[in-house]
């Protein structure tokens, strides 16, 4: 066989028709572009939320009142006020799978600053919660045990809060806020957190002592939610196991009573979430596979109808000498040549939409190997196959009637 | 003399629809190395269905067909494929060029497929046989930009660039002016001096005369076969054609 010379026929075949080299090379390139593109959409999105979840704390458990009615149930007010400091009191000194422990109450309201305001919400929770959310002070401190204790009017503000009630770059430290005609001293910033992916600002925030909003601002008694840190991740399980048992025993629950309390725990958010990028990633993944058919029968559809002219040039070739061999070989040349070429075009160009869309629509993108590999499998197989497949059988004919084939 | 072909009571019919053409009704003949056989027979006698025959591009319905005593139907597919590369020249009468190439590729092709032979040999022997078929100065020019009988004039340099011992040429001179016709005649002429079989199928009577042999042709059966013992030198004639005005 005579590779150099075959190589050398399907090289100027290719050049002879650049037309139909460069149409079965777009199939590919579209088809591989688009898969690597829209499988890296859907993975960013879903590495961006899972990071999102473990930075809001992968150990978190939230306990809110009410039974777990997630079909959407509105509850009375009666369930709402379940919790108490008593409970919170309890666990604290209880449980042993948890180490840090918050209730959670929140104000609505006004925030004013001199001639600035701002309308935001005042969480009230315990010293431990920095810990739980993972939350740094980047100036000043954290409001004491004692501040608790005594429901001192003290704050901690976030970054946001800070540049709409401060434009003019003052340190906040020491100034005073008002939330409804109630002042509070900021004693803390925190460290700027930005966006979460579902476009929440994590620096809207303003916390004070859970003592405080619940006497000052809110005049009750019960708590709208506890927070809590398990040991570890994989202690999750436990520690709502013991939160439950211990909150049943407090709110005197019998045996067949279903609990007035939900506890979530991140995990079980992050499965949710899982779910639902998942989804997403399968949305794409079959655009991305209807692409991938679109491409391959762009290639079948370019090599069907070259395949008249494409006879005629084999009977011609066979007629002066060319074995059957020799004219597969020359037909799997052509057709690797253009579907690798194709194939690796389809890479950088998926390569670069990935960048663009990372760059221009902010998009959080992570391009999988899997995707690439599969994509550039599938199109370059096709790509050969049906370069190869009407060669196989032009060659099987006499070469005349390869000659007259129409 | 050793036969190169021989052929026995070849027939080939052509299924169209639903009715059969019996474009070859059984013809046998011999022919020995070193003939000069034309062929000449009316439009639709069969003269290019015996010649595809020959030339191993056409299998045949029945009948035998021995070429150098070996029967062409016992020949695989790539050994028939070697044969045409080696041992025969086809001129087609439709031509039959690589679109888009040059004179020059075309001419190459078929040494593409021998190994034997380097890139340096097959450039000069394209440009040689070329040159011989007065095409010297039309070596880069692709087949689309040339006429008719530059095009047929490509096709008989390209089936003679294999050195093949048998020609088979359909209608090579068909579309050249009598001057042309006569310098592809004597050439025909000097590769049978030097002994080599060609079979040429013709419309024109006079192109008997240079010949050694002559079989017509008539739907599908041999009418005649006559031996030519005054073969006429076509480089006499060809002196003594006048020289036109605009050349
Ligand atoms: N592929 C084919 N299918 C059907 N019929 C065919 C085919 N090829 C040739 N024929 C028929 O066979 C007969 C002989 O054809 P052939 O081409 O051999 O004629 P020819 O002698 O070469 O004619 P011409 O001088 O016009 O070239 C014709 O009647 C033609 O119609
Ligand atoms: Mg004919």
């Amino acid at each position: 066989m005579n590779w150099t010379n075959l190589f050398k026929i399907a090289l100027k075949a290719i050049a002879n028709n650049k037309t139909r080299a460069f149409l079965t090379m777009l199939g590919i390139i579209i088809g591989v572009a688009a898969v690597i593109t829209m499988i890296a959409i859907g993975q960013g999105a879903k590495q961006s939320i899972q990071k999102e979840i473990s930075s809001m704390g992968s150990n978190i458990i939230m306990i809110h009142p009410g039974g777990d009615r997630r079909g959407g149930v509105r509850l009375s007010a009666d369930e709402m006020q379940t919790l108490k400091i008593e409970d919170y009191e309890a666990l604290r000194n209880e449980c042993i799978y948890v180490t840090a422990l918050s209730p959670n109450v929140s104000a609505a309201g006004q925030l004013i600053s001199g001639n600035n305001n701002y309308p935001a919400s005042v969480s009230g929770v315990g010293t431990e919660y920095l810990k739980i959310r993972q939350l740094e002070i980047a100036d000043g401190e954290m409001f004491t045990e004692h501040e608790v204790k005594s429901s001192a009017k003290v704050c901690v503000i976030g970054k946001t809060i800070v540049d709409n009630l401060f434009p003019d770059g003052r340190n906040p430290i020491g100034e005073t806020i008002r939330i409804n005609q109630v002042p509070l001293r900021v004693v803390g910033v925190l460290e700027a957190k930005g966006y979460n992916s579902m476009g929440m600002d994590q620096d809207e925030i303003v916390l004070a002592p859970y003592t405080t909003v619940m006497k000052r601002l809110l005049a009750v008694t019960y708590l709208q939610g506890i927070f809590a840190s398990a040991i570890s991740e994989d202690m999750t399980d436990y520690a709502t196991d013991e939160i439950e048992e211990i909150l049943r025993r407090q709110h005197r629950l019998k045996e067949d009573e279903p609990d007035d309390f939900m506890i979530r725990s991140q995990q079980e958010l992050s499965e949710m979430m899982d779910t639902t990028t998942n989804i997403l990633t399968t949305l794409l993944a079959c655009i991305a596979g209807i692409s991938l058919l679109v491409g391959g029968i762009g290639i079948m559809n370019i090599m069907y109808v070259s395949v008249t002219e494409r006879t005629r040039e084999i009977g011609l070739r066979m007629s002066v000498g060319a074995r059957g061999i020799d004219i597969l070989v020359q037909f799997l040349i052509e057709a690797i040549l253009i579907s690798i070429t194709g194939g690796i075009i389809g890479i950088i160009f998926g390569g670069t939409i990935c960048a663009c869309v990372n760059w221009l629509a902010n998009w959080p993108v992570s391009i999988q190997t899997w995707s690439v590999v599969l994509s550039f499998v599938v199109c370059t197989v096709t790509g050969v196959f049906f370069g190869w497949y009407p060669a196989k059988k032009a060659a099987a004919l006499d070469p005349i009637d390869a000659l007259r084939y129409e | 003399m050793k036969k190169v072909i021989e052929l026995q009571n070849i027939k080939r019919d052509f299924v169209v629809g639903d009715e059969t053409v019996h474009a070859l009704r059984g013809v046998s003949f011999d022919i020995s190395e070193g003939e000069f056989v034309t062929i000449m027979g009316a439009s639709g006698s069969g003269k290019s269905t015996m010649l595809n025959i020959l030339g191993c591009l056409d299998t045949p319905t029945s009948g035998e067909y021995l070429l150098d005593s070996i029967p062409v139907k016992t020949m695989s597919k790539s050994q028939r494929a070697v044969l045409r590369n080696r041992k025969i020249g086809f001129v087609f009468q439709n031509y039959n060029l690589l679109p888009k190439s040059t004179a020059i590729e075309n001419v190459e092709l078929p040494l593409m497929y021998n190994s034997g032979i380097g890139g340096t040999e097959r450039r000069s022997r394209a440009i040689e046989a070329l040159k011989a078929v007065g095409l010297g100065d039309r070596l880069n020019h692709k087949s689309n930009q040339m006429s008719g009988g530059q095009m047929q004039r490509v096709a008989i340099a390209r089936a003679l660039v294999n050195n093949p011992s048998v020609i088979l040429a359909d209608e090579a001179t068909g579309n050249l002016d009598t001057r042309t016709s006569f310098e592809i005649l004597v050439l025909l002429q000097k590769l049978h001096a030097e002994g080599r079989t060609i079979i040429f199928v013709t419309h024109n009577p006079d192109i008997a005369l240079y010949s050694s042999r002559n079989i017509r042709l008539r739907d599908g059966h041999i009418i005649e076969d006559t031996v030519n013992t005054d073969i006429q030198s076509a480089e006499k004639t060809l002196a003594s054609l006048p020289v036109s005005e605009d050349d």
